[in-house]
C-alpha cells in the first residue's frame, strides 16, 4: 500500500513537473522577447496562486529525483525486497523533506516562494 | 501494442538514460537559478549570454522535454483507451516538440545578445 502510494506520486510528480517544463520554457522565451515581456512574466509568477505552483514544483523536483533513483535501482535488479522497498520509501520522503526545506531556507528565491521575508 | 518505431524497449532504454543524464543537468540548473543574486530581466538575460550556460541550459530543457515527452507518453498509454489514447499521445508529442523549438530559439536570442 505505502510502496503504492509512492509509486503514484512518483507519477504525479512527474507529470506536474511536465507541466512545469512548459512554464520554464515559457519564462526563457519572455526573457528572449526583451524587457517589457520579461517584466509581465515576472508580474505573472509572483502573483501568490503561481507562488503555491512554484512552491509544489520544487517539491515534486526534489520527490521525483529522489524517487527517480530508486527506480533506476530497481531497474538494475536492487532492491525489490519488500522490507527493502519499504525502507528506501522512507529514506526517499525524508531525503526529498529535506531538500525542499534546504532550498526554501537557503536560497533567496527559495525564501521568496516559501513567502518567509 | 502499436508497434510503431520507437515504442517499447527503445522508449524504456530512452526514458532511463534521460533521467541519468537529468540527474547532473537537472540539479545544475535548480542550483544556479536559486543562486542568482535575482531574477530581474539584466540577471537572466547575463546568465544565458554565456556561451557555455545557454549550452548548459539547452542540454537540460532537450533532455527535460524528451524525458517528459516520454514520460508523458507511459501515462497516456495506461490511463487513456481507444482513439483518444493515439490522438493525446500525438498532441502531446506536438507541444513537446514546439516547446523545444521554443526554447531553442529563444536561447539563440539570448545568447546572441538578447533584446536589448
Amino acid at each position: 500500500m505505502y510502496t503504492m502510494v509512492l509509486s503514484i506520486l512518483h507519477r504525479a510528480s512527474g507529470l506536474y513537473l511536465s507541466a512545469c517544463g512548459f512554464l520554464l520554457v515559457g519564462w526563457l522565451v519572455a526573457a528572449a522577447l526583451g524587457p517589457e515581456a520579461y517584466a509581465c512574466a515576472i508580474r505573472f509568477f509572483t502573483t501568490l496562486a503561481m507562488r503555491i505552483v512554484l512552491l509544489l514544483a520544487l517539491a515534486a523536483f526534489w520527490y521525483h529525483l529522489f524517487a527517480g533513483c530508486r527506480h533506476l535501482a530497481w531497474d538494475t535488479g536492487h532492491g525489490f525486497e519488500k522490507k527493502v522497498a519499504r525502507r528506501t520509501g522512507t529514506v526517499v520522503v525524508l531525503l526529498a523533506a529535506a531538500a525542499l526545506a534546504a532550498t526554501l531556507i537557503l536560497t533567496p528565491a527559495g525564501r521568496f516562494v516559501a513567502g518567509v521575508p | 501494442m502499436s508497434g510503431r518505431a520507437g515504442t517499447g524497449s527503445h522508449h524504456w532504454r530512452n526514458q532511463r538514460l534521460t533521467s541519468v543524464a537529468l540527474l547532473p543537468l537537472g540539479l545544475w540548473f535548480l542550483i544556479a537559478l536559486l543562486r542568482q543574486p535575482g531574477l530581474d530581466y539584466a540577471i537572466v538575460s547575463g546568465w544565458f549570454a554565456k556561451p557555455l550556460q545557454a549550452f548548459l541550459a539547452a542540454l537540460f530543457g532537450a533532455t527535460l522535454l524528451w524525458h517528459s515527452m516520454l514520460g508523458v507518453q507511459v501515462v497516456l498509454e495506461d490511463y487513456v483507451r481507444g482513439p483518444l489514447r493515439r490522438f493525446t499521445i500525438g498532441l502531446s508529442r506536438l507541444a513537446h516538440t514546439a516547446a523545444a523549438l521554443a526554447l531553442a530559439c529563444a536561447l539563440f536570442r539570448l545568447v546572441t545578445g538578447g533584446a536589448g
